[in-house]
């Protein structure tokens, strides 16, 4: 009998492949827990107040916190919003509302394939468009980088969360000799915020989780800034200043950014997970 | 005028009610309303919002051809297979970026490409609901690490464990081979190869559950009523997505290309062509990060930007294809 078709072998096979299966399934997992208890565990104990309401000492004294990083991430990830938001929420309403055509398509295709563009290259451009003209590194140019990022996945977001409102609701406001736009405006909108909010959150988490396009945008500031026209300190480009510098203290703090940072992309990303199953099962 | 128009388009919209719109009605799909000036703003202004993204990305596109254009003019082709990288004397090839980048990526494929079919056959195919959910939601928050966190972590918990442990006992087992070959740095290829799987295997292993999800369930239902087993149901549905599998591969090869902070962290980044995957390397993206900010000539930052031209034309291109390939297995773009 030819092999494929012994029954002990079939089942083995069966098995040996269901094996392989879960096999890759503990390999892949791993790096996720090996990653969460280093942070935990060389991050944690340098968490304290100091980290988060002092600032960086000269090089060479141990010490000092990164109020200034904290700071300059919230400015940064704050322009980003507020340039990134409006383009990436209106283009997602376009997209749920009209957006059955040939150009919503391309549109839809086109943020897509803007979210696959490397975040260093957004980097480049940002210094190309804001950079060079003002001569020198800014928040602004920063900010400018951020949202270039967020928009599409703030545009596809805010899209699904919009398509996710039952129909009913727009017929039963238009039933109603209520127009259009305002259907979509005061029905539909307010009936996706809690979706949208929640995942405009994931994507703001994902951009104060970003380090590359910042590299030589908003360069790193080693003192207390808040203006967007002056370089901006940020909590990812010094925990990478700090992870290549030759010191423990700094090596310290760097885990301890790192921590920080893990522990905010976590939560937000279980309240969205917590949201997504309790208002539409799964997603 | 404006008013009555208005009215009339609600009313005939109400007349309308006889043939219902379709389930899958928007705003768009209700064209008689059109006609309102309310309704027609509406739609311009967020259609605008639309097209500005559509421009933006033109935008990004000249904006970067312009700044290189002074290396294009200049080095020409050569740019691409020369790999003299000499600031000092104002002379750029890009050779050995590019390397790096394509080996370290392909190291990062052939280690997450089995690992992300595993598991995505295990979630959509074996695993009971009450175990998919966890899994699934752990592979996510691995693609929500930030990349400096990769980094910090291969820098001081892989890069020492792969010098002291892997690297010593690979080139003693399989010296003979010229991959492993060398002296083991721990910064190298290797190290940033495995930093990437790590980080693409999410996307692919997502796309692929999507991929999988698209097959009709009567598929695996007809190979279990003639008696086959689990795996060889599994393995004629592998074999209906497989242009799916691809999409996901090319997506997940359009992460590793264009990553930058993890792999500038462990790479070694030194600027040299050389067989052994233990040797030090450098990436386009981690040439960019480390010397953009320094850039002192204007060749200079034009062979950089020239360098972010080319990893964006590529990722562009590899982004596309899989696009193109996910949408027509699935119907849905893999919103990553």
């Amino acid at each position: 009998m030819r092999p494929g078709f012994n029954h002990s072998w079939r089942k083995f096979k069966n098995g040996g492949m269901i094996s392989l299966s879960v096999l890759s399934v503990l390999v892949a997992v791993i790096p996720l827990f090996l990653i969460f208890f280093y942070t935990l565990s060389r991050g944690i104990s340098s968490v304290n107040m100091d980290f988060f309401t002092r600032m960086p000492k000269p090089v060479g004294e141990t010490g000092g916190g990164m109020a200034n990083a904290l700071a300059g991430t919230g400015i940064l990830v704050g322009l980003g919003c507020l340039f990134g938001l409006p383009i990436g929420v209106m283009a997602g309403i376009y997209l749920a509302e009209f957006g059955n055509n040939r150009f919503g398509m391309v549109v839809r295709f086109m943020t897509d394939v803007m979210s696959g563009i490397p975040s260093i290259v957004i980097g480049v451009v940002a210094y190309i468009l804001v950079v060079l003209p003002m001569g020198h590194f800014s928040a602004l140019a920063g900010g400018v980088a951020l949202a270039l990022l967020m928009i599409p996945t703030v545009t596809r977001t805010t899209e699904e969360m919009l398509k996710l409102v039952p129909h009913a609701y727009r017929e039963a406001a238009l039933a109603l000799g209520v127009q259009q736009w305002k259907a979509s405006l005061r029905v539909i909108l307010p009936a996706a915020m809690k979706g949208i909010t929640t995942g405009l959150l994931l994507a703001i988490a994902r951009a104060a989780g970003e380090t590359a396009p910042l590299l030589f945008t908003a360069l790193g500031n080693r003192f207390w800034s808040t203006s967007i026209n002056e370089p901006i300190a940020s909590l990812t480009v010094i925990i990478y200043d700090y992870a290549k510098a030759p010191f423990d203290d700094w090596n310290r703090q760097a885990w301890a950014a790192a921590f920080v940072l893990i522990a905010l992309i976590f939560i937000v990303n279980l309240v969205f997970r917590y949201f997504a199953r309790e208002k539409y099962g799964r997603i | 005028m404006t008013e009555s128009s208005g009215r009339r388009a609600v009313v005939a919209g109400g007349r309308g009610e006889t043939s219902l719109p379709p389930a899958g009605v928007t705003a768009g799909a209700l064209r008689r309303n059109r006609t309102n000036p309310g309704d027609r703003a509406f739609r311009n202004i967020t259609r605008l919002f639309a097209f500005l993204v559509l421009a933006i990305i033109a935008v990004m596109v000249w904006e970067m051809y312009r700044g290189s254009r002074p290396a294009i003019d200049e080095f020409g082709l050569s740019f691409l297979t020369s790999s003299e990288w000499d600031p000092v004397r104002d002379l750029y090839g890009a050779l050995p970026f590019i390397y790096g980048t394509v080996v370290s990526s392909l190291i990062a494929l052939a280690i997450a490409l089995p690992l992300s079919l595993g598991t995505a056959i295990f979630l959509s195919e074996l695993a009971p609901p009450w175990i998919e959910r966890p899994v699934a939601f752990m592979v996510e928050l691995l693609a929500a690490i930030p990349s400096i966190v990769y980094g910090l972590w291969g820098m001081f918990v892989l890069v020492p464990w792969l010098r002291s442990s892997v690297e010593p006992v690979i080139s003693r087992n399989l010296g003979f081979i010229p991959l492993f070959r060398g002296a083991p740095y721990g910064f190298g290829m290797l190290a940033a190869g495995i930093i990437l799987a790590i980080m693409i295997l999410p996307i692919i292993t997502s796309i692929s559950r999507d991929v999988l999800r698209a097959i009709p369930g009567t598929q695996r239902e007809a190979a279990l009523a003639i008696g086959a087993t689990r795996w060889e149901s599994t393995r004629i549905i592998l074999a209906s997505g497989k242009s799916g599998f691809l999409g996901a591969t090319l997506l997940g090869l359009g992460r590793a290309v264009g990553e930058t902070m993890a792999v500038t962290m462990v790479i070694g980044n030194r600027p040299e062509i050389s067989v052994s995957v233990f040797d030090p390397g450098y990436s386009m993206a981690s040439v960019i990060a480390n010397e953009f900010a320094e850039a002192t000539t204007k060749m200079y930052t034009s062979a950089l930007v020239e360098i972010a031209l080319v990893l964006f034309g590529v990722t562009l291109m590899l982004n596309v294809l899989a696009r193109l390939i996910v949408w027509s297995v699935t119907g849905k773009a893999g919103a990553a």
